[in-house]
């Protein structure tokens, strides 16, 4: 205790200065002046502490506050319907996705392009719900921002006001043309930019028709025949690689062989290990190739040789680093998304024949080979995947930019030149010949996945790859299921028709 | 037309809360008497004129309960009228300015019960009815018995006592108990000893602040302190060791007490939050309500609800406050935000703040030591509470599960808030008292001077 404390806290002051008269009050004046001192430290540290609190309030509501309410647990965002008409979702190209028309009293969604793009702007129901862009942007859509005064004045005339408008960044020439070019087919088509991840197309097939699915909900959901048609297959199909996933294989040779420059390999048609033999495509043998030749080629001998050479763990961890086994970024966060690399120390020899060669027990969504080939296309970094350009208010003011930014790197710069020089050569000598002559350069990687356990010429047709390979514009993925060798309808001639139509503008 | 009505009500409240606010802080800076009483005179016509509104809304809104909201109204402009005249009359010297605030603070609290639920409002605005009651004989008491500053050890024996009675019955109904029903009526403890706990600590260092005696009043406040922790109020517990701390600070003008309480502060929330299961999980939820929805949907629907109402609310009856658990008692403050806007909840922080203000203010201006560290005492007690709920709710802090004085319902937060209001204005017309002697003092002096001088003559 110290002594001066113990001067002011003496109660015997008090009588003190009743006796030494006029003089007292002013000394005791002076003394509780001081004595307050420790008052006024406490009263303005809580008042600094309140001023925090107040700023942390406003700052949640400015800043924090409509990604939280956004959350689908939030039971409030239904009732926001009753006084906001519903806003509507445009293509990046100005056309309307979805609106709502209102009638009278009554109003409904609208969905111009009806099954077009059925699964990436989706659907809004009051029976079946939401999906899609209805559901990610929901909140922007049941939110108006549109000019202050018109709003009270809309409150006050018990008017809804207008929801904002969602600009996405779909296009609907390349929508439509990969929708068409997949025809009757079941099977995805992913367009993307690799500069900035946005996505330009988005296809899903078999689909629905968005503007009727309150009365085909139910039977579509009860759908037992297999075609699924409210899967999103392009972000949720499961699909084994086949061809494609020899990317894979290629990156983790190169990284664990320096030297993967001087690879030789002699291709008889087939490869026997541990008692399993594995043909090439049609037995073709292929003869003399290196790791270039092997990959244009497609060989499925060399790549099982290669497969069997590495290390598995680091093979493992290989496809861990592009994103296997983990959640993938999503523009649709409700479409799980997730691909799954089994192989493992001690996994067996068979097991790593077919896994190195795109079969065996990998899963691949055409997405998530669409990242990986953006990622490839932009030196080695994949974008954030993204579906939105912008929110505005109805009357066309921005109220939200977004802008594209960086996920992750996937490899090093100088990877994804190496694995470019491989995919190119598919195009220019190898199996993605069909691209080649165009005017436009193509980089890409074809592929063939087996379904059947039985009979080997039941297949999916896989493509990934990229154009214009010098400053790479555009990312196409495809997969046409059951399509059993037919040409003129497999992925790579899908994916030639939406480069067309990109490089024809 | 009713939408038109909540809207224009809505706006109209939040325009005069704002300037509620205003008065009170331009109370502090002018000191005039005459503007002071004419800024008193403009903040009481604004607290009937808000109730109004507030009412008035509600009357469209809820068709089926308008003569009951009739009833309400009425009583509640009667008890605010016969509250203001009473303690006008019985004492004049009391502070109108944490009168006022005490009224506008019920008020807001009434029209958000009276919306969730107009029978909990009715017994609300009964519990109200007789905290006032009883406090109107607290200043007197306070007044009048000097004897007070003398039962150091009465005061914390009694509160160890209640405490530790709660703990035992609570171990024996098994898990957390911290109140009882006594007839119609529900009590925790824990509220009242507060301010036992305050006195004790007043008349304790009122005096002595050296090093041993200091020692031996310190395990007795961490003896209430470690009680509430095992019964598993960590509001009350974190609400006294607070309280202790700035005490301690201010009575022994010891920085180092201060620095040493706030390290041992921070050690026992380590070893609470590695002990105890409960604490781990309030300040996960803190972390990320979203992260489990099971443990965070309480938090989350607050936010929920402060988030969707934005600046300026949805309007009386237009939210969904009652999607957020016991936001009649703990989170008021969610679903005042939600319907009258975050600018009203920043007010309502701000009408709290300006109590406290007032409440130190009233503490400096006392002489004796016990009654300044009693008004320091209850008002950090008091403006901490309003820190823990209101932090609490708006994720600015983990959730200790406190009630905001005056506002929420419960009829202990309700007496206990009031007692202490009321003896801070027994503080306050004791200040008045003192310096009514002074002023006598010096004339006397001064008369004496004269005479002195004359009979020099």
């Amino acid at each position: 205790m110290t002594a001066s404390g113990r001067d002011y806290e003496r109660p015997d002051h008090r009588p003190k200065r009743k006796t030494s008269a006029p003089k007292a009050p002013a000394r005791k004046k002076k003394k509780s002046i001081n004595r307050n001192r420790d008052f006024a430290i406490v009263t303005y540290f809580t008042v600094f502490i309140f001023v925090c609190m107040m700023g942390y309030l406003a700052y949640f509501n400015a800043v924090k506050s409509s990604e939280i309410i956004s959350n689908s647990h939030n039971p409030r965002l239904d009732a926001f319907e009753d006084r906001i008409i519903r806003g509507s979702i445009v293509s990046s190209d100005g056309k309307i996705l979805a609106e709502t028309v209102t009638e009278g009293d009554s109003s409904y969604r609208n969905y111009p392009y009806g099954n077009v793009f059925a699964h990436v702007v989706g659907y809004s129901s009051e029976t079946a719900g939401k999906s899609g862009l209805e559901l990610e942007a929901n909140f922007a859509l049941v939110t108006s921002n549109a000019f202050f005064p018109e709003k009270i004045l809309n409150n006050i005339k018990d008017q809804k006001n207008q929801g904002d408008t969602v600009v996405t960044s779909l296009d609907t020439v390349l929508q439509e043309t990969a929708y068409n070019a997949l025809g009757n087919n079941r099977g995805a088509v992913v367009v993307m930019e690799p500069s900035t991840g946005r996505i330009l197309a988005l296809v899903s097939k078999p689909d629905f028709d968005p503007n009727t699915i309150s009365e085909t909900f139910d039977a579509l959901n009860a759908d037992t025949t297999g075609a699924s048609p409210l899967y999103n297959r392009a972000i949720a199909g499961q699909y084994a690689p086949g061809s494609t996933f020899k990317i894979l294989t290629a990156l983790a040779y190169i990284r664990q062989n320096p030297n993967y420059n001087s690879y030789t390999y002699n291709c008889s048609g087939s490869i026997t290990n541990s008692g399993v033999t594995v043909n090439c495509s049609n037995s073709t043998a292929h003869g003399a190739e290196d790791l270039i030749l092997s990959f244009a080629n497609s060989c499925n001998s060399s790549f099982i040789n290669i497969g069997l050479s590495l290390d598995v763990n680091e093979y493992r961890s290989t496809c861990e680093d592009l994103l296997f086994n983990q959640k993938l970024p999503t523009p649709l966060s409700n479409v799980k998304a997730k691909s799954s690399f089994k192989l493992e120390e001690g996994s067996s020899a068979a097991e790593i024949m077919m896994t190195a060669m795109g079969q065996g027990e990998t899963m691949v969504s055409p997405y998530h080979m669409a990242l990986i080939t953006c990622a490839i296309a932009n030196d080695g970094v994949l974008m954030k995947p993204s579906l939105l350009d912008s929110v505005q208010n109805y009357s066309g003011s921005v109220i939200k930019n977004y802008h594209s930014q960086e996920y992750q790197r996937l490899m090093t710069k100088d990877e994804a030149a190496e694995l470019t020089v491989l995919m190119k050569a598919v195009v220019d000598q190898g199996t993605g010949m069909a691209l080649s002559g165009a005017g436009y350069t193509v980089a890409g990687k074809t592929g063939t996945a087996e379904y059947s356990t039985t009979n080997k010429d039941l297949s999916h047709s896989w493509f990934t790859g990229f154009s214009n390979v010098e400053d790479p514009d555009l990312v196409v993925s495809v997969i046409v299921e059951g399509n059993d060798g037919n040409i003129s309808t497999n992925a790579v001639a899908i994916a030639k028709q939406i480069f067309d139509v990109y490089h024809s503008r | 037309m009713v939408h038109l009505i909540i809207e224009l009500s809505k706006y109209l409240m939040i325009i005069l809360f704002v300037v509620y606010v205003y008065k009170c802080f331009s109370y502090f800076t002018d000191k005039d008497y005459y503007e002071q009483d004419s800024i008193l005179g403009t903040q009481l016509a604004l607290i009937f004129l808000i109730h109004f509104l507030g009412y008035t809304a509600l009357f469209f809104a809820m068709e089926d309960k308008r003569t009951l909201l009739g009833i309400l109204y009425l009583l509640q402009v009667g008890l605010f009228i016969l509250t203001q005249s009473l303690y006008s009359v019985f004492y004049p010297k009391s502070s109108r300015l944490v009168l006022n605030n005490m009224c506008m603070l019920m008020s807001v609290g009434f029209i958000m019960l009276a919306r969730l639920n107009t029978d909990t409002c009715m017994r609300q605005m009964f519990f109200a009815a007789v905290s006032i009651v009883i406090s109107l004989f607290v200043p007197v008491v306070v007044r009048k018995m000097k004897v007070l500053q003398k039962w150091t050890w009465l005061y914390a024996g009694v509160g160890i006592a209640c405490l530790g009675i709660v703990l035992l019955l609570g171990a024996v109904t098994g898990g957390a108990k911290l109140s009882f029903d006594i007839g119609p009526v529900t009590i925790q403890p824990s509220e009242f000893v507060k301010i036992l706990f305050v006195f004790f600590v007043a008349a304790a260092l009122r005096e002595r602040t050296d090093f041993k005696y200091v020692v031996l009043v310190t395990i007795a406040a961490a003896a209430h302190v470690l009680i509430l922790v095992a019964s598993t109020d960590l509001g009350a517990a974190v609400i006294m060791f607070v309280v202790y701390l700035i005490m301690l600070f201010v009575a022994t003008r010891q920085p180092l007490y201060l620095f040493a309480g706030l390290f041992a502060g921070s050690g026992a929330s380590v070893v609470a939050f590695k002990l105890f299961n409960h604490v781990r999980v309030r300040v996960e939820v803190w972390k990320d309500p979203f992260a489990n929805w099971d443990n965070g949907y309480q938090i989350g629907n607050a936010l929920f609800a402060i988030g969707t109402g934005g600046w300026v609310g949805m309007g009386l009856t237009q939210g969904m406050p009652e999607s957020v658990p016991v936001v009649k008692t703990d989170f008021i403050f969610s679903a005042i935000c939600e319907e009258l806007g975050i600018i009203f909840g920043l007010g309502l922080i701000l009408v709290c703040v300006s109590c406290y203000i007032m409440f130190l203010n009233i503490a400096m201006q006392i002489h004796e030591q016990f009654y300044k560290l009693v008004a320091l005492g209850l008002g950090t007690c008091y403006i901490f509470q309003v820190f823990l709920n209101i932090g609490g709710v708006i994720k600015f802090i983990p959730m200790t599960g406190l009630t905001l004085p005056w506002v929420s319902y419960g009829g202990s937060s309700l007496l206990s808030t009031t007692l202490m209001f009321a003896i801070i204005q027994g503080l306050y017309i004791l200040r008045e008292d003192e310096e009514e002697e002074i002023e006598r003092q010096r004339a006397r002096e001064l008369r004496k001077q004269r005479r002195r001088v004359r009979y020099d003559r």
